[in-house]
């Protein structure tokens, strides 16, 4: 009996082993959904409520569904109107009046107007509010950064004036206030969606932008409906669906085969791939991105400003950016030149060995030194190769004026650790993404000195601390007038060029691939799917 | 019998403990908490301090041990760091999946390592022996990463058969009863999403079972030969039983033996290997799972998986002794 199960469990394994090939045969191609438009991302969202996230693919898919009080203008990252229409700013630069637009709803039909936009906005600055998000355990949010905290005393105060206008006080003048405003992270979610959700709608976002979120499949899928009342026009396509696909390779195919319409990251290997296909388009620009190798700026030979521009005019930053980062911007400031405020007479230090040798004998340090640096293996979005092989590049190009560096290699959360939390002496690999497309979110961040409160601020990792810097940075933040910021922005980052904390190395470009007949797409700066309404497939 | 297997299970309680403690220990000593991986270059010192206290994270190791062990023996290993979802839920989102692609795996390596094995031990130095015998050694040789890029240029690119990765065709949707595509789509009757997700199987069960069915084939040949040499198979021939019922009523039943003991321990290296393979075709399993959870720190993540994964190896080698005392009489359990 035992013998016979056997005997025909054996061919009955063979048949259900080639069930897949005669099922396929059985008419496997069927009618796609007409007008979806696949996006293959290489990581799954971790939550869609704007205020509770801070990953890329999670703004990713919030920026298709969500508006912000202002928006980003298509491509760029100059703020224009969103929920709010229009706007006016206090000549003290404490009060934002916004003029909320009418007619629009919540795609759960929740009207939307000042008191609803109110509502939610209260939750990240109101500490008595049931879901204040400060509160919140495990949340990652920008709600400080952008609306300030009541525990500090920084806070911004909100008034609902009448249905459709909403007024911010904020204590002290902070002209990125908004800009803040425009990031996905201050996307504004139904209110009652949030009273739904028991305060976390993460997995069932409500918004009033151009896409409605229909489902999320963990680690699989996120589908969105076309948004057909969206008051920025009706989106071109019906159905937008991310594919979360990790292996870069495998995205490449998926968008050969047309079974993905973008990319949102090509290595710089596939760029030929890509040029090379007719039925495909690369999409490059400057990133909101910069890169470098910072110096203890407080320690050792680098507290020496003209040890710190030896050895900015030691390394080939030319070379390294086409050979290593396929051909990124050539950084000589503190900022991307996608930013207004950018300032375009201050040259990258050329490579000049003579020259560091000169400054280095000036210095003291004829014949060298030696010293350390940290490095992480893992890419960055400032820094697609990782830390390591720039670390070895540049440890290759100063040892060429006598300066012997020892890398030591550290695994992501372990740099982050000792980078930011220790005193580290010699060069530590260093970077930073746009959070807002406001300089002071790359010059007050990175490079500034907290005079008042005596120590560095908590992102100027390499201690950079030049009082006549600090001081236009805080003048940067009073004034609203654009054309003055940018005025005294360019002079900052004179200033920073000259003084050189970091070796300024590049600014990475935003590379995506979408297939030919994808119409209307436009990158932005912040990086994020914006406009997606304006999307077709021809 | 039911005592042996009672005792089996009891057995399970210890081993899971000790697991548990190996992975609760060796995830806290990976530099690096969940706190500072969350916030990466940004945040202040505040923002750290607050997510830490948030998370439990300023609290000694051994009472955040105790606090999961005790969500744990409830079957709750706590809200996932990085979703802030229920640990429980996204491992039983991953599950289901990994299920189907390990035993779809598991039945393509035994059905064509026998086949292969078997064909080869009755043509014994033949041509076609040395030559699967070749083919062999290649599929044990590949890993898993190279075979699953090579089959996706192919088979998925060049030639473009077969779809790249996913559980399904973009756009598709299907009523979930189990979580396996397949196995939802053949009972609900929704043939579309059977046949979708069967085609979408092909090249991950291929990639992650070409080496346990290499190592199969190989070690049912040697057991084949070994029987087909023993005396009573030559007493079988010499009553004039027809070839073919010699081998598969004969002398197979013996020579599974070994085979089934090698099945069990391949199983282990089927759930290793689908992190990979899911990573390579997108699959939403067990294994990528895994690895986002490990790179965030995600503790209850990670932990409910290991713990989960360590449940299915014992259980299956369990599965593997009982099946011993079916092939083989003289083995009983008491």
């Amino acid at each position: 009996m035992r013998h016979l199960i056997i005997r025909r469990l054996l061919p009955l394994m063979l048949a259900v082993a080639i069930v897949p090939v005669g099922l396929y045969s059985m008419g496997y191609a069927q009618a796609q959904t007409p007008k979806t438009l696949v996006i293959a991302i290489g990581a799954d969202q971790t939550g869609l409520d704007p205020q509770t996230v801070e990953n890329n693919e999670s703004g990713f898919v919030m920026s298709t569904i969500f508006d912000s009080i202002v928006n980003y203008k298509p491509g760029s990252s100059d703020v224009g109107p969103g929920l709010a229409e229009s706007w006016t700013i206090s000549p003290d630069g404490k009060v934002y009046t916004f003029h909320i637009r009418h007619g629009v709803t919540f795609h759960d039909g929740t009207p939307m107007n000042a008191r609803t936009v109110a509502q939610d906005v209260d939750r990240a600055i109101n500490p008595s509010n049931p879901c204040y998000v400060l509160a919140r355990k495990d949340v990652d949010t920008y709600d400080d950064f952008t609306f300030g905290t009541a525990k500090d005393g920084t806070v911004a105060k909100m008034d609902v004036l009448d249905d459709y206008t909403l007024r911010f006080t904020l204590p002290q003048p902070n002209a990125p206030f908004i800009t803040s405003l425009a990031m996905i992270w201050q996307g504004i979610m139904s209110p009652a969606a949030t009273k739904q959700y028991n305060c976390d709608a993460g997995q069932h976002p409500v918004g009033t932008g151009p896409f409605k979120f229909v489902e999320a499949v963990r680690n699989d899928h996120i589908t969105l409906d076309a948004n057909p009342a969206y008051w920025g026009g009706k989106p071109k396509v019906d159905r937008i669906i991310f594919q979360i696909v990790p292996e870069s390779a495998t995205r490449m195919l998926q968008l050969e085969r047309n079974q993905a319409q973008i990319l949102a990251d090509v290595p710089p290997s596939d760029y030929s791939r890509v040029t090379g296909n007719k039925d495909l388009k690369l999409y490059t620009a400057p990133g909101l991105t910069i890169l470098g190798v910072a110096m203890s700026n407080d320690l050792g030979p680098f507290k020496d400003v003209r040890v710190r521009q030896a050895m900015n005019y030691a390394v080939d930053k030319d070379a390294i950016n086409k050979g290593l980062y396929g051909g990124a911007t050539t950084a000589s400031q503190g900022m991307p030149p996608v930013l207004w405020g950018y300032n375009k007479s201050v040259e990258p230090y050329p490579y000049d060995v003579a020259k560091a040798k000169q400054l280095l004998t000036e210095a003291g340090f004829a014949s060298g030194f030696s010293t350390e640096m940290i490095v992480y293996a893992n890419p960055r979005g400032y820094n697609p190769i990782g830390g390591a092989k720039l670390g070895e590049a540049v440890q290759g190009y100063l040892a060429k004026v006598g300066v012997n560096v020892k890398i030591t290699q550290y695994e992501w959360g372990a740099y982050l650790d000792h980078y930011r939390h220790t005193p580290w002496e010699g060069f530590a690999i260093s970077g930073w993404s746009g959070d807002n497309g406001d300089p002071d979110n790359f010059l007050g961040d990175l490079f500034e000195w907290d005079d008042v409160a005596g120590h560095q601020r908590t992102n100027d990792n390499s201690r950079h601390h030049d009082v006549a810097y600090d001081k236009l940075l805080v003048q940067g933040r009073q004034v609203t007038d654009q054309a003055k910021r940018a005025d005294l922005y360019m002079q900052a980052n004179k200033l920073l060029h000259d003084d050189a904390p970091w070796i300024f190395i590049n600014h990475t470009n935003q590379v995506r691939a979408t297939r030919a007949n994808v119409t209307g797409f436009q990158l932005n700066p912040l990086q994020m799917f914006f406009h997606m309404e304006q999307v077709g497939l021809q | 019998m039911l005592k042996y297997i009672a005792r089996r299970f009891v057995q399970l309680v210890p081993v899971l403990l000790g697991v548990s403690i190996l992975v609760f220990v060796g995830i806290h000593l990976i530099p690096g908490d969940p706190a500072e991986l969350m916030l990466g270059d940004k945040g202040t010192a505040e923002d750290l301090a607050r997510l830490r206290h948030q998370l439990g994270l300023d609290q000694p190791i051994y009472i955040q041990y105790a606090r999961f062990l005790a969500g744990a023996v409830q079957g709750d290993f706590g809200i996932s760091i990085r979703t802030r979802q229920s640990a429980i839920w996204e491992i039983g989102q991953a599950l289901p999946v990994t299920i189907q692609l390990s035993a779809a795996a598991l039945l393509f390596a035994v059905v064509f390592g026998l086949a292969i094995g078997v064909f080869a031990a009755r043509h014994p130095r033949s041509l076609a022996d040395t030559g699967a015998m070749i083919g062999v050694l290649v599929g044990i040789s590949m890993p898993v990463f190279w075979t699953g890029i090579l089959l996706l240029l192919v088979f998925g690119g060049l030639l473009g058969w077969l779809p790249i990765g996913s559980l399904l065709d973009q756009g598709m949707a299907w009523h979930h009863v189990t979580g396996m595509p397949l196995v939802d789509g053949v009972f609900t009757g929704n043939w579309a999403v059977a046949r979708s997700a069967a085609w979408h199987l092909v090249l991950p069960v291929v990639t992650l079972g070409l080496a346990s069915m290499a190592t199969i084939a190989r070690m049912s040949r040697s057991t084949m030969l070994e029987v087909l040499g023993l005396d009573y198979v030559r007493t079988a021939r010499a009553k004039g039983v027809v070839e073919r019922r010699v081998v598969s009523r004969h002398a197979l039943r013996n020579a599974l033996l070994p085979v089934v003991t090698l099945v069990g321990l391949q199983l282990g290296l089927l759930l290793s290997g689908a992190v990979l393979t899911e990573t390579i075709f997108a699959l939403p399993g067990l294994g990528r799972l895994a690895i986002t959870s490990i790179l965030a720190r995600d503790y209850p993540v990670v932990e409910g998986v290991v713990l989960i994964a360590a449940a299915i190896f014992v259980l299956a080698n369990l599965l593997v002794d009982l099946l011993y005392a079916y092939l083989d009489p003289r083995i009983r359990y008491a």
